[in-house]
């Protein structure tokens, strides 16, 4: 009986401290009007989704570093990102950024999806504004 | 036809997992020693009485039998051998009818025939045959199908290998084992029929996600489903051993085969599955924490205890309940596995073309099966005796410490991982991962490397502080050396990465200690099987510390002919060149490498492909592989200033992980090979006696 004292002290312990640093690692959705009811959620992951503005998309001198905006319609977020883009990233077109916000207001992305075609999209993103796919890219 | 043909063999084996369960019902309530008064859990329930295909007149309708006369009872016994005897066969036939079915689909897909729905949704005439073989399986029907053929094969294979189990037992657990397969059969058959015709046959099928379209695709899965489905057999053990209340040593020297042959395959699989991650997706991680890959995770972690616990029942006669429990607990991780990746809940790299319905029939089965094994779990765990005892410091405390452990890494795992449904449940839309995982798991797991070296070096039932300190002398001065050694010149890699090296030195270390002055000629084969399989995961640790310690990349736009650097590599575009695959093209970058500035020079290739069916591209990384590391390379985007991007990475003895992981698979396949020797003499010297 001991054992069974123990493994729930165990799995209680574990829930505990999942719980609790759930709530300092989720990566919370937000949207560029989020940002302007909520405020800015600095120093944590994020993922910001929305539409990649027209005409937006500019390459730095190095040729590897991306700045672009992200637009709900409401309003926008400029976003950088150095890496490789998915290859439907692309402007008027679904994004998910992953990273962390500035406290300017910008978005520094450590990793973009892209939503990838119709097929392959999943279902709880279907028919809202980010759709997106994680194709980790 | 074969369509057809495939869709008859499906009904049949349903048919047989009915008659299968009908059988094993009526060897348990005859075959039931008289006088125990408890009414059983299939009588009644299952209507067996009404629907036996021989309905005995000597069985008694009252819960409670009184004592009968003996000749009534010689003919209950005789009866009970006759279905018993009647039952291997019935499963060995549902095993070849599912395979059957499966062969068919096969089939289906290798011919291309595109009046069949699957066909036309996955495949496409102009892909590679390898591709359109292994297409049957990647997408829903087609999995589910290999889920129940696996399922009905382990069945099957109980039927015939199992000889040490009582025949009672044996009957109650290939019940337990008709009893899932009649369910997921259901699905098949009522919610996602592959064999379905399309009228009229369209010209040529969607063709494959491209991302499918690799060799992974044909090992992958079947290896994974093994693991996943065959951890279902330790399942009905233990439903078996509960049904009869036989829960004890010889139960578990049965059951452990069986608990490590899915686990060998569990780990081929998640290892395989690691490094088809690593090259197919292009971005040099090697785990995504990704829910699909949880959902593989889970389970072995569960086996993984699971295996320790049942050596203690084997050896010591202890932790009966708690042995059942996770042989429940692991299947269960299985099915919400299942679960997982079917019912499309979850955004995942995996998730291709998903069903929400689909996704409530599974749930609907895991409420059912794991809810019925835990009602019966719990009706029966007061007359599972308690086994022998033993000092908190002992081999079994040990043990219990590791199932401790990897039970709190379960449940971080399940907890993350369930976590954005319950969020989206409230409307909350987040994701959980690898800054989550990481430090939550990662010092748990260290603890459990800590305990793994400790463990095989302590006696059974007791042993003393001082006696394990004595033995420890050796990994405690690796650990202690290694770290001496790194703080040095890798100071500033992370606290995890450091300690995780040095622990890994320790463990290794550790994990041959046992070897220590033994004769290793007369060293039992399962022994080997534990030190192979513990230093396999020193190696993996060591790989995975490297890996997160010492990788350099390098993102570069590349013009021709200039060099660039990563790690100890000089890296210089040469030129592009278009390839054309049998349904892609691509163009491919040819590099040339070299390593110091002035090495042998080799070519390395990387792709960007286009797929038109459906209409995708891919890149194809290319890899070389040395003796201390890898050198990974992917192909970017054109850059309208001249020049290609390029993703360079120099991973340090990253290969270490699937090295390591494969060694752990061949410690438990060494470990199976001796069990199933000592238990071939066992039996046989059983028979003399």
């Amino acid at each position: 009986m001991w054992l069974a004292g123990l493994a729930v002290l165990a799995v209680g312990g574990a829930s505990a401290l999942a719980l609790s640093a759930l709530k300092d690692q989720a990566a919370f959705f937000y949207a560029p009007s989020d940002v302007k009811k909520q405020g800015l959620p600095l120093g944590r992951a994020v993922r910001l989704g929305g539409l990649v503005q027209g005409g937006s998309i500019r390459k730095a001198a190095d040729g590897v570093t991306l700045r672009f905006v992200v637009t709900d319609g409401a309003a926008t977020t400029p976003v950088t990102f150095k890496g490789i883009a998915p290859d439907l990233f692309r402007e008027n077109s679904g994004v998910v950024a992953e990273g962390r916000f500035a406290p300017d207001g910008s978005f520094v992305a450590t990793n973009l999806l892209a939503k990838h075609d119709e097929k392959y999209q999943p279902p709880e993103l279907a028919g809202k504004l980010h759709e997106t796919k994680s194709l980790k890219q | 036809m074969i369509a057809e043909a495939g869709l008859a063999a499906l009904w049949l084996a349903a048919a047989m997992a009915a008659l299968q369960l009908l059988l094993a019902a009526n060897v348990v309530r005859l075959g039931r020693p008289s006088g125990s008064g408890s009414p059983l859990p299939f009588r009644g329930g299952v209507g067996v009485g009404e629907v036996s295909p021989s309905p005995s007149p000597v069985v008694s309708p009252h819960p409670n039998p009184s004592p009968e006369p003996k000749a009534a009872l010689g003919q209950r016994e005789g009866l009970s051998q006759q279905f018993a005897r009647a039952i291997r066969p019935v499963a060995i036939a549902q095993g070849a009818l599912v395979a059957l079915a499966m062969l068919c689909l096969i089939l289906v897909f290798a011919r291309s025939d595109m009046s069949v729905r699957l066909v036309v949704e996955n495949s496409h005439s102009a892909k590679p045959m390898l591709y359109k073989l292994a297409g049957a399986w990647g997408n829903h029907e087609g999995s589910m199908l290999l889920w129940v053929t696996i399922l009905g094969l382990a069945g099957a294979a109980v039927a015939v290998f199992e000889r040490r189990l009582d025949q009672r037992t044996l009957s109650a657990t290939i019940g337990a084992q008709a009893l899932i397969a009649i369910g997921f059969y259901a699905f098949l058959l009522i919610a996602s029929n592959p064999f379905a015709r399309v009228f009229p046959a369209p010209a040529d099928g969607n063709g494959l996600n491209p991302l499918l379209q690799d060799p992974g695709l044909a090992f992958h899965p079947p290896t994974l489903y093994i693991g996943y489905v065959g951890i279902s057999v330790a399942f009905s053990f233990a439903v078996g051993a509960l049904v009869t209340r036989e829960v004890g040593p010889a139960f578990a020297r049965a059951m452990r085969p069986w608990v490590l042959g899915a686990w060998i395959f569990l780990t081929l699989g998640i290892t395989a599955g690691s490094y088809w991650a690593y090259y197919e997706l292009g971005w040099g991680g090697w785990w995504f924490w990704d829910p699909v890959e949880n959902a593989s995770l889970m389970p072995w972690l569960a086996a993984t205890a699971l295996l320790h616990s049942v050596s203690v029942l084997a050896t010591r006669d202890g932790l009966r309940a708690w042995t059942i429990m996770l042989a429940v607990v692991a299947f269960s991780m299985s099915m919400i596995g299942t679960f997982l990746v079917r019912s499309g809940i979850l955004t995942s790299v995996h998730a291709f073309a998903v069903d929400p319905e689909r996704g409530a029939f599974i749930l609907a089965l895991l409420a059912i099966y794991i809810g019925g094994a835990l009602a019966l779990f719990a009706l029966r765990v007061g007359t599972v005796r308690q086994g022998n005892v033993f000092a908190p410091l002992s081999r079994e405390g040990a043990l219990v410490v590791n199932n401790l452990l990897l039970s709190v890494i379960l449940g971080i795992v399940l907890i993350g991982t369930l976590y954005p449904i319950a969020a989206a449940a409230f409307g909350v839309q987040l994701s959980v991962g690898k800054p989550f995982f990481d430090k939550t798991t990662g010092p748990v797991a260290l603890a459990l490397m800590v305990f793994m070296g400790a463990g095989p070096l302590l006696r059974w039932r007791r042993d003393t502080a001082s006696a394990l300190l004595k033995r420890m002398t050796w990994p405690v001065a690796g650990f202690g050396a290694a770290l001496i050694m790194l703080v040095p010149f890798a100071w500033g890699i992370g606290v995890l990465p450091l300690l995780g090296l040095a622990l890994a030195a320790g463990l290794a270390v550790a994990s041959v200690a046992p070897l220590w002055g033994r004769n290793l000629r007369r060293t039992p084969l399962f022994t080997w099987g534990m030190v192979v399989a513990h230093l396999g995961i020193a190696v993996s640790l060591a790989g995975m510390a490297c890996d997160s310690a010492f990788t350099k990349e390098t993102l570069v736009v590349a013009k021709i002919g200039e060099p660039h650097a990563v790690g100890p590599y000089w890296v210089r575009l040469k030129g592009l060149r278009p390839v054309i695959g049998p349904n892609w093209s691509a163009i491919a970058a040819d590099l040339s490498i070299t390593r110091g500035q002035d090495g042998a020079p080799f070519i390395l290739s990387p792709q960007a492909r286009y797929f038109s069916d459906p209409p995708t591209s891919t890149t194809e990384s290319a890899i070389a592989t040395k003796l201390d590391g890898q050198l990974y390379t992917v192909l970017g985007k054109p850059d309208p200033g001249g020049g290609y991007q390029l993703r360079l990475w120099w991973k340090p003895f990253v290969t270490f992980i699937w090295l390591g992981g494969a060694m752990v698979a061949l410690g438990g396949a060494l470990s199976l090979l001796g069990r199933i020797r000592r238990g071939r003499v066992r039996v046989a010297e059983e028979h003399e006696a």
